[in-house]
Formats: structure tokens, sequence, C-alpha cells
């Protein structure tokens, strides 16, 4: 039976729970595997309770969790913690993630008592301020993209895509449109735009990419008929390009009586400098972890605020902070056209406050300003590797936020562009956002952001050039065992796949040796 | 600006390089229509200590729940939260990670939510859990489209107990469906939600604790549904309670969904969130959300990856399961922690207090004249019916300092048979005094 740090034993003949790491990086046993269900990090008073009240319901089930004490939870996390990588220990080229900076102002803020520890459920009159904040936010949204309305709850990106089809769709049910049923999605989409259209019953109906990488009108104007719904439109695109024709398109989609949702996930590219209402558009989605700085936090929480044009304003979902005479009001009950709930309460206040928080420590000049650094940089990044690396739509002009880039400068290496990602991982960069978006071969989507400096910037660059010269030098060996340096190696996700394990097991107990 | 890190003769020098004459040059794809004449309307960048006090200014307009006796609930919970829980949240390799798509840079988070699924599996005593969802009413409307797509049916009746703000979110999500039956709300009991199903019901979604604080039969649901060849969804909104009350797993539930909000997260003001859910085995490939799988890497060694993506939107578009592309990775981190750090032997202590305090609450409250409790049955929280309307009531206490819990017309509207109900909660911050001196004023404002 092994032990573990502070020497009990960690259950009996599992593969890993020795530390077989260096004290640097190391290896780290399952939570289950160190703890106990006797031992507790927490202090109570011990109370019993008698089963007056119960029902007759009372647990007898074992709860089987185990408890670590204060050090032994400390070091375990602590550990853990150390076989990620973040965006506050290098630089994260996620095309489409915006993985920016995230200041701890924004953190030391969201956790004041008067915006951490109120309930969506207390007197309105007792949350005055937190009604104010997101007036506030709400304003700095509209003014940023010229829109009549924002609806902030929605809890992600891909829950404010929903929350923005919803409203197009209930508008639609309000003229008696109701029936159309087509969503036009072009082929460059993030996958959330087809499947939240599929998700509200609508068919997809795809539009082919330009040889330039760009929406055609004449495209979409072929598509609009009696039946469309609306179209779902990436701005700037998922190849990094402004839709040159977005007016012409958002024309269109009106005159066919049809409404023009936004993706605003890349809006971090224009915020301050362009506003998607005077393209035309009726909703989009502002990835408030993207664009305004709230962490990722491994994978959420998110925060996902749709604004909305005057035509789809009075179809914005409660609740919602109303301002009159007096004390600002939350408009808890749906009245005439609203949509009701999209989730039970007030959305990601935690969020509202960072991004707010950002908002303003940049002002209006220093959103504008971010914007047009992410540009700079991604441009930079593409003028840097452009000689070498295989650009798909060079002839488009400059990139917006977001350089993309093609396999074909792999071409008979026999490295692919997961291995070129994962040979990344070993020189200490994330990897780019790879095989995204699925109208370029191989695509490698690189997005810098704003927060990179030009040093980091030319070490990146550096890199890459030095791994695509590799690659074409005949050094495949170097990218297919790729990442050698990381916490693990590859992984065996077909496996992972067969044979499902989503929780620990207890492993079997080891046969007893006779006496 | 201290958020960007170029000066302008490194914007000039870079631009030298890309070739370009001007920063607009880089716009030019954007039409000429589209491009701002001037600069917006908004305030100019700001020093840090002069957007902390705009921020603290307007926080404290705001009455916040340490500031005086508290019991308010419905949903979300005021319990303690460990130091250690949010100074480990506040590490950079946590907070600032992205979704684990790259898995050998990421096993800190992977094996994380792999001892997260396990711990709710083991909670709810359910087989499988998800990684985590948004929030309790997501989930709960997400469970629905998952029982739906199983059997193949469309009908879904939702109990009269479940907390109306969740009826709403799942009427939303399922476009206010005339298969989707709503039986009114209704603080005395279950209603009459087991003689409406039928073979074309699809599930049945019942609360325990339900949102007036009664316990309910889940194990009654359970004949009563699967004998009609149906699923159960059962919702769990204060989840410190399964350290008292008996796992739904255990009881025949089949699929669990909660709100993970009590352990590890600040009330928020209602966000973020943490959503639980669990389900049997044989139910994965119709779970929504990201799920994390055991397996090996090159070298043979134990990882973590995230697995049957196939579901998921990233992969399948048009055909996901759902639309659902984040989950709450840092309040499911949170939530993890500190039920690490409870463990059973803290989670069971804190439950029995969190109940014991409730019952001083119901015995302090019945003394006082006028006030009616409601309950048989309760973990935490409890409806009382007061001999006047409960609004203003609730609204008197609190211009005296004490939030005195949530009037149920504030949930359910024109409705003249709640008017006069509030449901309140206690936890193990609640003090004697507290209880005292709401009790005491209570007993003032109904005279």
């Amino acid at each position: 039976m092994s032990m573990n740090t502070q020497g009990r034993p960690t259950g009996t003949g599992s593969a890993a729970a020795a530390a077989t790491g260096s004290s640097l990086l190391p290896d780290e046993p399952l939570l289950f595997e160190i703890g106990d269900t006797e031992h507790s990090g927490v202090d109570l008073p011990e109370v019993t309770v008698g089963d007056d009240f119960l029902g007759g319901f009372r647990r007898e089930t074992p709860l089987d969790l185990p408890g670590l004490t204060e050090p032994e939870a400390m070091r375990h996390y602590v550990r853990l913690s150390r076989l990620n990588y973040s965006i506050d220990s290098g630089m994260y080229p996620l095309g489409s993630c915006t993985m920016k900076h995230n200041p701890r102002l924004n953190e030391k803020l969201a956790r004041l008592p008067g915006f951490a520890d109120i309930h969506p459920l207390q007197p309105v009159s007792t949350v005055q301020g937190a009604l104010a904040m997101m007036d506030e936010l709400a304003h700095w949204l509209m003014t940023l993209t010229n829109t009549a309305a924002v609806a902030l709850t929605p809890k992600a990106g891909a829950h404010g895509e929903m929350c923005g089809m919803m409203a197009i769709r209930a508008a639609h049910a309000a003229r008696g449109q109701g029936h159309r049923n087509v969503v036009l999605v072009p082929e460059s989409a993030h996958g959330t735009n087809p499947a939240t259209a599929a998700f509200l019953g609508y068919a997809v109906r795809a539009i082919p990419a330009r040889a330039d990488g760009t929406v055609d009108a004449e495209a979409v104007k072929a598509a609009l008929d009696p039946d469309v719904a609306a179209i779902m439109l990436t701005n700037p695109n998922t190849c990094g390009l402004f839709e040159p024709q977005i007016i012409d398109i958002a024309r269109a989609v009106h005159e066919a009586g049809a409404y023009f949702y936004c993706d605003g996930a890349n809006f971090n590219a224009i915020m301050g400098v362009v506003r998607p209402g005077d393209l035309g558009i009726d909703a989009m989605h502002i990835n408030l972890h993207k664009t305004f700085s709230t962490p990722h936090g491994g994978g959420g929480p998110g925060a996902g605020p749709v604004v909305l044009s005057a035509a789809l304003a009075p179809f914005a979902p409660v609740p919602f902070v109303r301002k009159g005479e007096g004390p600002l009001a939350l408009v808890e009950h749906a009245e005439g056209h609203h949509l009701g709930r999209i989730t039970a309460f007030n959305g990601q206040m935690g969020m509202y406050v960072r991004a707010l928080t950002y908002m303003l420590s940049h002002g209006g000049d220093g959103l504008a300003q971010a914007a047009r650094d992410a540009v700079l940089n991604a441009n930079y990044v593409k003028a840097r590797l452009g000689q070498v690396f295989s650009v798909p739509f060079a002839a488009a002009g400059p990139c917006m936020h977001e350089a993309l880039f093609d396999d074909s400068f792999l071409e008979g290496t026999g490295v692919t562009t997961l291995d070129f990602a994962k040979a990344l991982i070993d020189e200490g960069f994330h990897p780019m956002t790879m095989y995204f978006p699925l109208v370029v071969h191989g695509a490698m989507l690189v997005e810098p952001t704003e927060s990179e400096s030009r040093q980091t910037l030319d070490q990146f660059c550096d890199v890459m050039l030095d791994l695509a010269k590799d690659a074409r030098a005949g050094n495949a060996p170097r990218f297919t065992s790729a990442p050698t340096r990381a916490p693990r190696r590859r992984l065996d996700e077909t496996r992972a796949a067969r044979q499902p394990r989503l929780k620990w097991e207890r492993p079997d107990p080891l046969p007893q040796a006779a006496e | 600006m201290r958020y960007l890190p170029h000066s302008p003769a490194e914007r000039a020098d870079m631009l030298a390089v890309i070739g370009a004459a001007s920063p607009e040059a880089l716009f030019a794809a954007v039409p000429a229509a589209a491009r701002l004449a001037k600069p917006l309307d908004l305030p100019a960048h700001s020093p840090e200590f002069l957007v902390e006090a705009h921020m603290k200014a307007l926080a404290a307009r705001n009455h916040a729940a340490a500031d005086g006796p508290f019991f308010v609930g419905a949903g979300a919970y005021r319990h303690h939260v460990p130091a250690t829980v949010d100074h480990l949240i506040q590490r950079s390799e946590w907070l600032t990670a992205y979704t684990p798509y790259q898995p050998e840079v990421s096993q800190g988070t992977l094996q994380m939510l792999f001892e997260f699924q396990t711990q709710v599996a083991h909670l709810t005593g359910m087989e499988v859990a998800n990684a985590s969802m948004y929030d309790g009413s997501t989930a709960t409307a997400e469970a629905v489209l998952m029982a739906r797509r199983l059997t193949r049916k469309d009908k879904v009746i939702l109990s009269g107990g479940l907390h109306p703000h969740y009826r709403d979110v799942v009427s939303t999500y399922l476009d206010n469906s005339e298969s989707l039956i709503r039986l009114p709300a209704s603080p005395e009991g279950q209603g009459d939600i087991l003689n409406q199903i039928d073979d074309d019901t699809a599930a049945i979604v019942i609360q325990t604790p339900d949102v007036f604080g009664h316990l309910r039969d889940v194990e009654k649901a359970a004949e009563a549904i699967h004998a009609k060849g149906g699923l159960l969804v059962v919702v769990v909104t204060e989840v410190v309670s399964l350290g008292l009350l008996e796992a739904p797993g255990a009881l025949g539930a089949d699929i669990v969904v909660c709100e993970g909000q009590s352990i590890g997260n600040a009330l928020n003001f209602g966000g973020p969130y943490v959503g639980l859910m669990a389900t049997r085995k044989d139910f994965i490939r119709q779970m929504p959300g990201r799920l994390c799988g055991e397996t090996v890497d090159a070298d043979g060694k134990r990882g973590f990856v995230l697995t049957l993506s196939t579901r998921e939107q990233h992969i399948r578009r048009e055909k996901a399961t759902s639309n659902i592309c984040t989950n709450s990775g840092l309040c499911a981190l949170a939530f993890s922690i500190h039920l690490g750090l409870l463990g059973e032997a803290g989670l069971t202590r804190l439950a029995r207090l969190n109940h014991a305090r409730a019952v001083a609450l119901a015995k302090a409250l019945r003394a006082v004249p006028g006030v009616e409790l409601l309950n048989n049955s309760f973990f935490n929280e409890m409806t009382i019916r007061l001999p006047v309307p409960a609004a203003p009531v609730v609204e008197l206490l609190a211009k005296a300092g004490i939030l005195a819990g949530v009037p149920v017309s504030r949930l359910v509207p024109d409705d003249p048979k709640v008017e006069n109900l509030v449901v309140l909660a206690a936890t193990e911050l609640t003090t004697d005094a507290d209880i005292e001196m709401l009790a005491d004023c209570l007993k003032e404002a109904l005279q």
C-alpha cells in the first residue's frame, strides 16, 4: 500500500498513486486516492438532529466523499494547477478565443461584498447599486454597438446565440411570420451557430465561402426566400477577415423579411472602431470572457449578453433593469412580447462587474486602441510568418485580429497541423487554433490579442519559423513525437471514447495473503 | 494605458514591417459608411484608484447579506466559503487557463473535472455526471430535452413545487410548447402530478426540497413514471441537503440536476453559478455538456481528456445534443475544492447544522402570533403564511436591516393564494440573535 505525502494510505494497487515526477512538476494522485471520509478541512460544530422534519428521507446511502485537511488540500490543488498552461504564464494564440490579459482589479472588485454577497431575490430597494451597475454596463455595450437594447442574462456565448435567435423567432411569430423555418449559416461559422439554429428547430442552409474567404452577397441573396428567418454571420469572420459586403448582405436580409444575427465572438477586432449597429445587425452576442477580459477559468463561466436592434428590443428576455422616475426597477415577469427567463436569475453578475471594470479602465479611447493593437499584432505575425507559412486569403489584404494559415507549407514533410501544434508546446507556447475554420485545409488560426508585447510576438514568430524550417528539413520525429516536455505526452483519445471511464472507481481489493 | 504593451515607436516599427502606411490602412476592408467619424461618447481611460472608487460607490449602495440578519433562499443560499477556496481559484493556472482542448498542458483542469464528476456522482447517487452546466435552471431545461430524446416522447410535467423561475426557463427553452404541463405552484403539496402521467409522458420533473421547502417522495414518483415508460428528473436547488437527505439516485431518479452554488460559490446576485447534471451510464450519449474521461498517454501514464465529443457542437454542429459550448469551470473548481475540504464527515456536519438552524427558525416563527408554518418537512427552508400580504412586510423588515426571505408573490405574481406567503431559509451562518431579531420585528410588524 502506498502512502500519500501526509503518510496516509492512498488505496491499494493504484498505478498512479506514486509521485513519479520531480518536486517541481509532480504527478498528483486523485483526491479519492489521498483523502478519506473521516478527514475534513472545515471545522464545524457537531450537532445531532431528530427525524421530526425529515419526512423519513434521511440519507442512508454513503456519501463516499473523501475529505482533505487544509494543508493537504492546498498542496493537492496547487500541484494540479501546475499541470496547466495559462495566460499568465505565456502566450495563448488561440484563434477565435481572444485570450487576452485578465486584469486583477476586475477580480478584486467582483469580490466586494456589495456585489458578491447580495442575493438575486432580496428586495429591489436593497440592490439599487447592483441595478445601476448593470445599467451602466448596458450603456457601454449599447454605445459600443449602436443598438437599442441589450439582454444581459445569457450565461455564455452559445446561450447568447440561443437568446438572440429566440428573440428573432418571437419577432417573426408576432408578425405572423412564424412559418419561417430556415436559417442561413456560412460554412466558416463557429459550430455553435448551426447547433443553436437546430436547437431551436430551424433547418440550416449552408452558404459557401468565396475563394477570398468572405461571404458572397450574391450567394446570400440567392439563398433568401420567404422561408428564411435569419442569417447567422460572424463578423469579422472566422478567417480573420472583415466581411466587405456586410452592409449589402444586411440590406438584402431585411428586404427578404429576415433578421441578421451577428456572432460577436470576434468583436475584439473592432470595438470602439466600428459599431455593428451601423452595419445593420439585429442581434449580436458579446463574449465578455473574450472581448472584455473576464477570465476563461479553464472553461467557464463565460457571459454572453446580446445587443438587440429596435426591431428586436421588445422581445428581450426577463429579467431586465428599467429606468424611470425614482428608483431603478427590475422587471421580473414577461409582459407583452418579452421572452420569459432563459436562466433563473440575473445572469453572470460577477462577470458584469469584471467587464465594466475593464471598460472603465480602458475608457472609450483605450478600447479602440486595444482593438487597433489586436489587429496590428495579428498583421505583424502574418507579415513575419507569411514568407514561409501559406496564407490562404492573402489577396484579401490585411487581416483583422487573427491571422489564418493553412498546411500547404507542410506538404510532403509527413508533419500534420496537429503535429506542428504539439511541437509548439515543447517550445513553451500554447498551440494556435487548429483545423478551424473548416473552409481551409489544415487551418492554423493565430490570435495574438493586444496583450502581447512585440518581444513576445517576435519570440513566437522565431519559434514558428524555426519549426517550419525543421519540418521542411525532414525532421518529422520532432513533430510526430511531440510533446515530450509537457506534463503528459499525447493522450489516447480513442481509448477514452471507446471505454469511457468518467469517474474514479474504487480498485478491487488485493487478495489477502494467508496468515 | 496599463494593459497595452506597445509604445508609439513600436507601433510605427511594426506597421513598417507589415508594410502598412497607417493604422487605418489595416481597416481598409471596412466599408466607408461603417467607419466612425468621431470617437464614441464614452469616458476616457482611468487610473486604477478611480475605477475602484467608482465601483466601490456602486457596491456601497447595496445591502450585503452580511450586513444584518439574512433569511433569503429560494434557489440561492448564503453559506460560508473557506478562505482556501477563493485563494486557490485565483491562482493564475486555474483562473487564466482556457478550456482544456490541449490535454497535454491542461491536466490540472482535466483531473479536477474528473474528480468533480466523481464527487457529483457520489453526492447524487448516480452512475455518471458531466463537467457542469451554466446553472441549475438551464441544467433542468437541458434535462427535460434529454429525457425527450431518450424516450422519443414529448409530454413533460413540471411539478408545482419546482422553482417558478426554473419553470419559466424550461418553458422558454421549449417555446411554451403545448406538450409541457406546468402544474400550478402549490405550497400545500405535490398536487396531482402522479395522476397526470400517461403513456405519452417523457418525463416528470420534481424538486426536493421543493421551492416551499417541503421534502418530496422521490421513490413514489419514480415508480409512477417508470410504470408508464417515462423518466424521472429530480431537481435539487440546495445541494447541501444531500448531506442529510437520501440520494435521488438511490430512490430511482433517472436524471438529477442541481444548483451547485451552495458549495464553494458566493451569492453574486444570481451568477455565475454551477449546474450539476448526473444520470445513468446508459444515457451518457444523450447527455449534453462536456465530459472528462480517463485514458493513458503515449508513455502509458494515466491522463485525462475531454471525451465523447461527438455529442457536442464543435464536432457535430447542427446534429449536436445541445448548443452548449462552455461549462462553468471555475465555479466547478470552487465547488470541488470546497467539497474536497468538507469530505463526507464535513458535509454531513454542515447539513445537520443547517437543518438544526432551520428547526430553531421554525420554532421561533411558530411562536409569532398570526404566523402559520406550512411545512411538515423541510431541510433548511420553509414557508410561512402571514395574516396580511407578505411583500410589504418583507419590505418593512428590510428597512429595519433584516432580509426576511422571499415573498412568494415575487415568484408567482397575481395569485391571491400565495400573496401572504414568505419562504425563509436558515444556514450555518444564521445565529440565534438573527432569529430572535427576526421574530421580534415580525411580531411588531404584524401587530
